[in-house]
Parts: structure tokens; sequence; C-alpha cells
């Protein structure tokens, strides 16, 4: 009991020179349409209504703060960040955020819509000024599913990159991400500083509490702009319209078996 | 126009993504070149040069490149993308990990999962799950795209006459390393490349269950995928969700068991030729799509459906 309860105080020791226990976490977050929402476009074609539509902390965003919020639960991160780019509005999922456990908020307010380039590079200032020694964003974001964001900023900082991500593990001074990939799990170690990216089975987010969202409303959110950060965010694409997509033809309730393998078979012709 | 595409491969064959971005760049210009970076992968170098279509393989057969690590093939992708006019990768998991480090590095945008080509600098794409479709011109010196592969199809095998050229770069940027890799193992055609896939959900109600699929996947030579909602509930691996958050899969015959149709799966299955959904609930979203709709408690089904295909 005592000799791993030495060992134990020992290994976060070394830990601890190794810069590990003490690791800062940014988690840069989205504000988008819940997911619940099904979204139609505009009928004049120029994007997509969002006139009275409910919006919401990007869902493998919640993943990634609370997957930041576990590392300091479990005493490997002393302080999460939260980050997001977009208008005032944004404020209100950076307050979520720290309603499930982040510690400051910075809000990097803009009125353009700023393409994943963009927000890589205004994320790359931030991550100058703070310094984090992990920084876990979601995936994608479920608006515009880029899928990009991550990986351009690993790129301009030229830090390593463990992408949709379903475990992270600690060790020997860097990081082990478990990774879905499209035939099974991929395994890699990254030094530090690194970036990840999340994936649906990381975690389960909390809930937040009604204390937690109390306390939140107290903590630190500081508003800057591009300008601070002096970065250019002009769009590099032009959206030329915003369509419904191909309706398929209604098709037909089919009562029996029988019947459904006697339309596969003369009718659509799919199987033999 | 000229258009560099990164191949998508094992080190031992090329992946059939790779063929419809060939088709994908066809539709853009007539100068096509094929990058292969991997190590021993001489002979996926030699296969790819009866593509239809393509101009030159370049082959980057290097230690840096032999996991494909995002860190060193995104670096490899920009230094020999610059002189292109286009960037193509497949969007699987793999195109996805390393591209956006590309065009980050050459400081260009990407469109992520092209699924019609309109001009050299115009394509659409779908966003939010797919309930939308944006048409996006780029300005752009370099465009870079990862393609949707069920938007286009398979190029051509045989009758290109490609030489092959070797690349001398081998940088690997020591920052990250490749440990293991765990690959489901299955007989059964991979998901995205199969002509009829079955689909288990929620209404399976345990993983066992699956495997009332197999037999019906067997007769037809299926592949077997799942909502991400049996993944959620642990029936199966994820490396089986068919949707937004998932694969992408567009086969002649997409059949839906125990699946309710959320939006989120729609996205992943809706440009399926023909849809066949069993779903107990006659309310279920999915019938809205599909073309043949069984009202049935697919435990009956199943077997049923085994026995007369």
């Amino acid at each position: 009991m005592l000799y791993s309860a030495v060992i134990e105080y020992a290994l976060n020791l070394c830990l601890y020179y190794k810069g590990i226990i003490f690791m800062k976490v940014l988690v840069p977050i989205k504000r988008v349409v819940d997911y619940n929402v099904k979204v139609r476009a505009k009928s004049d074609e120029s994007g997509v209504d969002l006139a009275n539509v409910k919006m919401a902390i990007n869902p493998f965003c919640e993943i990634a703060v609370e997957e930041a919020v576990r590392l300091q639960e479990e005493g490997k991160a002393s302080e999460v960040i939260a980050v997001s780019i977009g208008t005032e509005a944004s404020q209100e999922q950076l307050r979520t955020a720290l309603a499930l456990g982040a510690d400051k908020a910075i809000l990097v307010q803009t009125e353009v819509e700023v393409e994943p380039l963009g927000v890589a590079k205004l994320l790359k200032a931030v991550v100058e000024k703070e310094n984090p020694d992990l920084i876990i964003l979601g995936k994608q974001a479920i608006d515009d599913d880029a899928n990009q964001t991550g990986q351009m900023l690993a790129a301009l900082l030229n830090y390593p990159q463990g992408t949709f991500a379903s475990e992270i593990e600690l060790k020997d001074g860097g990081i082990e991400v478990t990774r879905e990939v499209d035939g099974g799990l991929q395994t890699v170690s990254l030094s530090l500083p690194a970036i990840v990216t999340t994936d649906l089975r990381l975690n389960e987010p909390r809930y937040a509490s009604l204390p937690n969202i109390m306390k939140a409303k107290k903590k630190p959110l500081d508003v800057i702009t591009t300008e601070d950060l002096n970065v250019d965010v002009m769009p590099r694409l032009n959206t030329l319209k915003v369509s419904p997509p191909p309706e398929r033809a209604s098709g037909v309730i089919v009562e029996t078996v029988d019947e459904l393998v006697d339309k596969l078979k003369n009718e659509a012709k799919v199987i033999t | 126009m000229s258009i560099l595409i990164i191949a998508e491969h094992d080190n031992t064959e090329l992946k059939s993504a790779t063929l419809n971005v060939v088709s994908a760049a066809q539709k853009i210009g007539e100068e096509i070149d094929l990058l292969i970076a991997g190590l021993d992968c001489r002979s996926v170098a030699e296969e790819a040069t009866s593509l239809e279509g393509i101009s030159k393989v370049l082959l980057a057969d290097k230690p840096a490149y032999e996991n494909f690590l995002a860190e060193n093939v995104g670096s490899l992708v920009a230094q020999m993308g610059k002189d292109y006019s286009h960037i193509l990768a497949p969007a699987t998991t793999n195109g996805k990990n390393y591209l956006p480090r590309a065009a980050a590095l050459l400081d260009v945008s990407q469109i992520s999962d092209v699924s019609s080509v309109v001009s050299e600098d115009t394509f659409e794409r779908p966003i939010y799950a797919g309930n939308c479709i944006a048409t996006v011109q780029s300005k752009d010196p370099i465009k870079v795209l990862t393609i949707r592969t069920t938007g286009f199809d398979a190029c051509g095998e045989t009758g290109g006459q490609a030489s092959i050229e070797e690349v001398s770069i081998n940088e690997d940027l020591e920052i990250s390393k490749f440990i293991k890799e765990e690959l489901a193992e299955s007989d059964r055609p991979e998901l995205t490349a199969a002509d009829v896939v079955i689909s288990g959900g929620r209404g399976m109600q345990n993983g066992e269950n699956f495997s009332l699929l197999e037999g019906i996947a067997d007769k037809l030579g299926a592949a077997i995928g799942a909502s991400r909602a049996a993944v959620d509930s642990g029936f199966v691996p994820n490396d089986m969700q068919v949707g937004q958050t998932g694969k992408i899969v567009a086969p002649n015959l997409y059949i839906a068991v125990g699946i309710s149709g959320a939006i989120q799966h729609l996205a992943g299955m809706k440009d399926s030729k023909v849809i066949v959904a069993i779903n107990k609930d006659e309310e279920a979203p999915i019938f809205q799509v599909a073309d043949y709709g069984l009202v049935a408690d697919l435990f009956e089904a199943l077997p049923e459906l085994e026995n007369k295909i």
C-alpha cells in the first residue's frame, strides 16, 4: 500500500518535471444549429434559413470540452480555456463550456463568417498567446461539415495531430491517441504540444448542473477581435447558392416479405 | 489545368476510392498525375499506371510515408502540389486527415466532400448533413478538394500508359509515431464500395442480433452497416457506422433494418439507388426515403427474407 503510494508519488514527480501534470488545455468550440433541427435552404437559394432556429454548442466540441475537464479532474490538466470565433451570440456557448467545467473563455468576436483556414489562423494567434500544451477540438462542425480546422491549425503550428480520437492517454511525456479510421482503429503517439480532434466515442458529455451554470456566469470571458490578433480572415470561397438536395420519388409500402422480394427482383431488378 | 491526385492504398493494393477521384478529376481537366506515398508500394504504382486518364504516377516509396502519418504526408503533398492547379484526395478518414494540413501549408482553403464538379473552380458539396447542397466557387490559386466517392463513378482500370517517376522527398517531421492498427477482419465487401448494404439500427436490440443480417448479407454479397444509434448503444463497432459522421454509402441496394431514419443517418445513405426499410413503426421517417417499405417485426421478417432471396 505504502509502496504503491511512494511509486505513484515518484511517478507524478517525473511527470511533473516532464511538464505533463500541469498541462494547459485549449478547447476551441463552435456555435451551430442544434443537431435536432432539420435545416432548409432559403427559397431564393441565397443560403440556409436560420431564422428563429435553436442554436447550440457543436456536439463534437462538447465532447472536446468534456475530455479537457476530465483531464483536469484527473489532475492531469491545470487549466482549461474555451475559445470561440463568432458573433457576440457565441458567448452563450462559451458560458455552456464554462458551466461544463472550463476555467475561462475567450471570444474572438467577428461578424464575418470565417472559413476553417481563417479560424485556424485566429486559433494559431490565440495559441501563441496562451501557450497550451494540448488543444482539443471537435472533428467537424455539424453545420458546414468541413472537418478541417484541427488539421489546419496543426499544420500552421507544425504540431502533430490525433484526429477522430476515441481514446487519449498521456504517456512518456507525450500523448497516445486511438483514432477511428475507416477499417477500424489506429493508435499514434504524439509529442506535445499536440492537437486532438474528437470522435463520438471519446466520451459522453455531462449535463451542466444548475449550480455550475450559476458559477459559470462569474467566470472570466474575454472578448477580443480579429484585428486584435492581426489576422486576415477574408473568405477565399464564394458560396454561389444553397439548394435543397434532389428529392427522392416517393416509395411504396409492401405488405409482405414475398411482395418485397418480388419487387426487388422484377421491378427494381437489384437482386436476382 | 494540372491536377494532382493522392492515391488511397495500403502499400499492397490501390483502394477503389482512388478510381472515383480520377473520374472527378477528369471532369476538371486532362492533365492528371497520381501521387503514391508509402513504403514498399511499387506494386501499387505499377497497378496505377494502367488507370484511364493518368499521365504520370509519382512514387514516394520512403520510410517517412509507411503509415501515412498526416504530418509527413501533409507536408509531402504541400511540396508536391504547389505547382498544380488542383489537388484531390478521396474523403476517406485518411484523406480527411492529411489534406487539410497540406491546404493550410499552401495557404489555401479546402473544399470538403465535393459531390459534383460544376466547372474548374466551382463545386457542389453537401452541408448540414446533406439537407442542403452548397455550390461553392474558389478564389484560391490552388483548389484543394476532398472527393465524396459516391458522387462519381469509378474510372476505367485499363488502357492507361502512365510512366512512373520517383519522388526523392523523404521527410519525417518526427513529431508523431505510428503505434498500431487494429483493422476489422471481414470477408465481406467494404462498406463504401459494396453493391448492396444491409444496416441495422437500435431496433436490432443488441449486438448478437446483428447475426440475423449476416445470412442475408451472405446471399446478397452485401456489406453490413449500422446506424449511429446502434453504435452508440454499443451493439457494433464504430467502423460500421453509416451517416453524417460515419461512412457515406450509395450502393445499388440499401436495406435499413430497425433504423428510424434520423437526419444524420439519412445523410450517409440517401443517395443509394434503391432503399428498402424494414421497421415495425409505420411512422418512422426512414419510410419517407424508402422505395420499398415493409412495416413488420424485424425478428420475423429477417429470417423469412433470408429464406426467400
